[in-house]
C-alpha cells in the first residue's frame, strides 16, 4: 500500500475530490495545513510597516491506495491541483506498512 | 468653545431645545471612548486586545469620578493668574441649582459640565495607544488619574476657560484640537520615551489582529465625533454648530481619501488600517479648525492632514521610539496641523471674526495658534515624561519581559480575548475540580456560591 499526500492550493479541494471519485477512491482525509515553496509568502502593509507573510494557506490532502494505483493517482491528482501558478504545491506517496479498518479489523488492501 | 461669545444680547433664558441637543451631544461623546477602546484594540495582536480595550474603558470610571471631585472646578471655576480655576460650589458639584445656567448659554451648568466631562473622559484614553501591550494596569490607572489632574484639566483651563491665558489671547480651539488631541498625543511621546519600546519591536510582526474592529471603532468614532464637534457651540441658535457639523464630515471625507491616495502611490495597496487611520485624521485636524473654516477649507484641512499623518506615522520607525498605534502620528501632527492651518484658512465668518492668511488676516492668528500650541505640546510632554518617571520609580510602570511576550491579558486581567482551544482544549471551571465541601473552609464557600 501507499499513502499519497498532497498540500495544494486550498481553492482546488472540490476538483481534486471529484477527481479521485472518478478515480475511484473510496476514502481521503483532509487537513488544513500552511506553508511555503521556494516562492515564499507574500507582503501585507500596515500603515505603512510592510510585513512578509511566509506561512500561506495550503491544504493536505491524505490517501491510502494499493500500490498498483499509486504512480496513476499521483498523476490524478497532480492534474487536479494544477493552475499553472507559483504555489501550486507538491504530491508524493511513501510506503505503508499496515492499515487497519477500525470497525471490522480488516488488515491490509481489505481495509482500504 | 469661542471667546466671548453670547447667544442673545438680554440675560440668555434655559432654551430646552439647546439642552436636549446637548444631552444628546453629550451622549455622542461618551460613546467615543468605547469606539476608541475598539479602534485601539484590534490594531493589537490577539494576545493584548482587553488590555487596550480596559485602558481606554477605565477612564470612564477614574475621570468622571475625578471631574465630579474637583475636574470642573479646576477646568471651569473662577481663574486664578490664567493658569487654573476653582470654585467652592463645583467641587463636588454639589452647588450648583437645576436651571442655573453656564454663562452666556441657553443650556445648564450641568449640562455643559456632562459634556465636558466626556472630553476629559477621552482624552486620557487616547493616550493609551501609544502603550500597547507593555503597561501595568494599576500604573496605567493612576497615570490616568494624576494625568487628569495635573495636565487635562489646567489645559481645558488654559484654552477654554474664562481667564485662561489662551482663551483671552485669542487662540482658536473650537473643540480640542489643542486641549485634546495635540495634549494626548504630546503625553504618549512623553510617556513612551520613558517606558521604551516593546519586546520585539522592529523586529516581531505587530500586525493589527482584528481590522474588522479598527473599522468599527474608526466608523463610531465618526459618528460620536458630531457631538464631540456641533455640540461645541453649545447651542444652535445660529448655525455655526451646523457649519461644524458639516464640516467635520467632509473633512474626514477629504483626509480618508488622501491617506489611501498617498499609500496607493507609497506602497501599492488602499488599505483598511490606512481609510480608518486617514479618517481619523481627518477628524482630528478639522476639530480645532470647523467652526472657522469654509466648507472648502475643510476639505483642505483634511487632505493636508491626511497626507502629513500618513507620512508621519512612520517616523517612529526611523526614529525608533515605539508609539505602538501612532498616537503621536495620527492625534499630536493631526492636531497641530489643524490647529496651525486655522491662521490659513479662518474665514472670519464663523466662530469668531479673526481672519487668516488666506482671507487677508495677516499672521497674526497664526501666531495665537502657534502659541496656543506650543505651549500645550511642551508642557504635556514634559509633565508627562515626568509622571510617568515618578511612576516608574515607585510602583514600575511596565511588566516584566517574560509576562509582556506571553500576553498582558492573561497577567493584568486574567482572561484573554478569545477562546481559540481546538479539540481536548479549552478550560473547566476552577470549582469543578476543587475538592467536595469540608476539604477547605474557604473553597467549599465557593463552592456552595457557584452551585447555587
Amino acid at each position: 500500500m501507499k499513502l499519497i499526500t498532497a498540500v495544494v492550493k486550498p481553492h482546488r479541494l472540490d476538483e481534486i475530490k471529484e477527481a479521485l471519485q472518478a478515480f475511484g477512491v473510496q476514502g481521503l482525509t483532509v487537513t488544513e495545513a500552511s506553508g511555503y515553496g521556494r516562492q515564499r509568502g507574500h507582503t501585507e502593509v500596515y500603515r505603512g510597516a510592510e510585513y512578509t507573510v511566509d506561512l500561506v494557506p495550503k491544504i493536505r490532502i491524505e490517501v491510502l491506495v494499493e500500490d498498483d494505483d499509486a504512480e496513476q493517482l499521483v498523476d490524478v491528482v497532480v492534474k487536479a491541483a494544477r493552475t499553472g501558478k507559483i504555489g501550486d504545491g507538491k504530491v508524493w506517496s511513501v510506503p505503508v506498512d499496515t492499515a487497519v479498518r477500525v470497525r471490522t479489523g480488516e488488515r491490509g488492501p481489505d481495509a482500504l | 468653545m469661542p471667546p466671548g461669545i453670547t447667544i442673545a444680547a438680554d440675560a440668555p433664558a434655559l432654551s430646552a431645545a439647546n439642552t436636549g441637543f446637548m444631552l444628546i451631544c453629550s451622549a455622542l461623546v461618551m460613546l467615543m471612548t468605547p469606539a476608541l477602546a475598539f479602534f485601539y484594540g484590534g490594531m493589537v495582536r490577539v494576545k493584548s486586545t482587553l488590555n487596550m480595550l480596559m485602558m481606554s474603558f477605565i477612564s470612564l470610571g477614574i475621570v468622571t469620578i475625578l471631574w465630579v471631585l474637583y475636574g470642573f472646578s479646576i477646568a471651569f471655576g473662577t481663574d486664578h493668574g490664567s493658569l487654573l480655576g476653582w470654585q467652592g460650589d463645583y467641587v463636588g458639584l454639589s452647588g450648583i441649582g437645576l436651571t442655573e445656567l453656564w454663562d452666556g448659554y441657553t443650556i445648564p451648568v450641568y449640562v455643559f459640565a456632562v459634556f465636558q466631562l466626556m472630553f476629559a473622559v477621552l482624552t486620557p484614553a487616547l493616550i493609551s495607544g501609544a502603550l500597547a501591550d507593555r503597561v501595568k494596569f494599576t500604573a496605567w490607572a493612576l497615570f490616568v488619574a494624576l494625568w487628569a489632574t495635573i495636565v487635562y484639566f489646567p489645559v481645558a483651563h488654559w484654552v477654554w476657560g474664562t481667564g485662561g491665558w489662551a482663551f483671552e489671547l485669542g487662540v482658536i480651539d473650537f473643540a480640542g484640537g489643542t486641549a485634546v488631541h495635540i495634549n494626548a498625543g504630546a503625553a504618549a511621546l512623553g510617556v513612551i520615551l520613558v517606558i521604551g519600546k516593546r519586546v520585539g519591536f522592529k523586529k516581531d510582526p505587530m500586525r493589527p489582529h482584528s481590522l474588522p474592529l479598527v473599522m468599527l471603532g474608526a466608523g463610531l468614532l465618526w459618528f460620536g465625533w458630531f457631538g464631540f464637534n456641533a455640540g461645541s457651540w453649545l447651542g444652535n441658535d445660529d448655525g455655526v454648530g451646523a457649519l461644524m457639523f458639516l464640516n467635520t464630515q467632509v473633512a474626514t471625507a477629504g483626509a480618508m481619501l488622501a491617506w489611501l491616495a498617498y499609500e496607493k502611490i507609497r506602497h501599492g495597496a488602499f488599505t483598511t488600517l490606512g481609510a480608518a487611520s486617514g479618517a481619523v485624521a481627518g477628524l482630528v485636524a478639522i476639530t480645532p479648525s470647523g467652526g472657522s473654516c469654509s466648507p472648502l477649507g475643510a476639505i483642505a484641512i483634511g487632505a493636508i492632514a491626511g497626507l502629513l499623518c500618513a507620512m508621519a506615522v512612520g517616523l517612529k520607525f526611523r526614529f525608533g521610539y515605539d508609539d505602538s498605534l501612532d498616537v503621536v502620528g495620527v492625534h499630536m501632527v493631526g492636531g497641530v496641523v489643524g490647529s496651525i492651518l486655522v491662521g490659513f484658512f479662518a474665514t472670519g465668518g464663523g466662530q469668531s471674526e479673526a481672519q487668516g492668511l488666506f482671507y487677508g488676516g495677516g499672521l497674526g492668528q497664526l501666531g495665537k495658534q502657534l502659541a496656543g500650541v506650543g505651549a500645550v505640546l511642551a508642557y504635556s510632554l514634559i509633565a508627562s515624561a515626568v509622571l510617568a518617571l515618578l511612576i516608574d520609580k515607585t510602583i514600575g510602570m511596565r511588566v516584566g519581559e517574560d509576562e509582556e511576550v506571553a500576553g498582558i491579558d492573561q497577567v493584568q486581567h486574567a482572561e484573554t480575548a478569545y477562546d481559540f482551544s481546538g479539540a481536548g482544549g479549552g478550560t473547566a471551571p476552577r470549582t469543578a475540580t476543587l475538592p467536595g465541601p469540608g476539604a477547605d473552609g474557604a473553597q467549599t464557600k465557593k463552592n456552595k456560591k457557584v452551585d447555587a
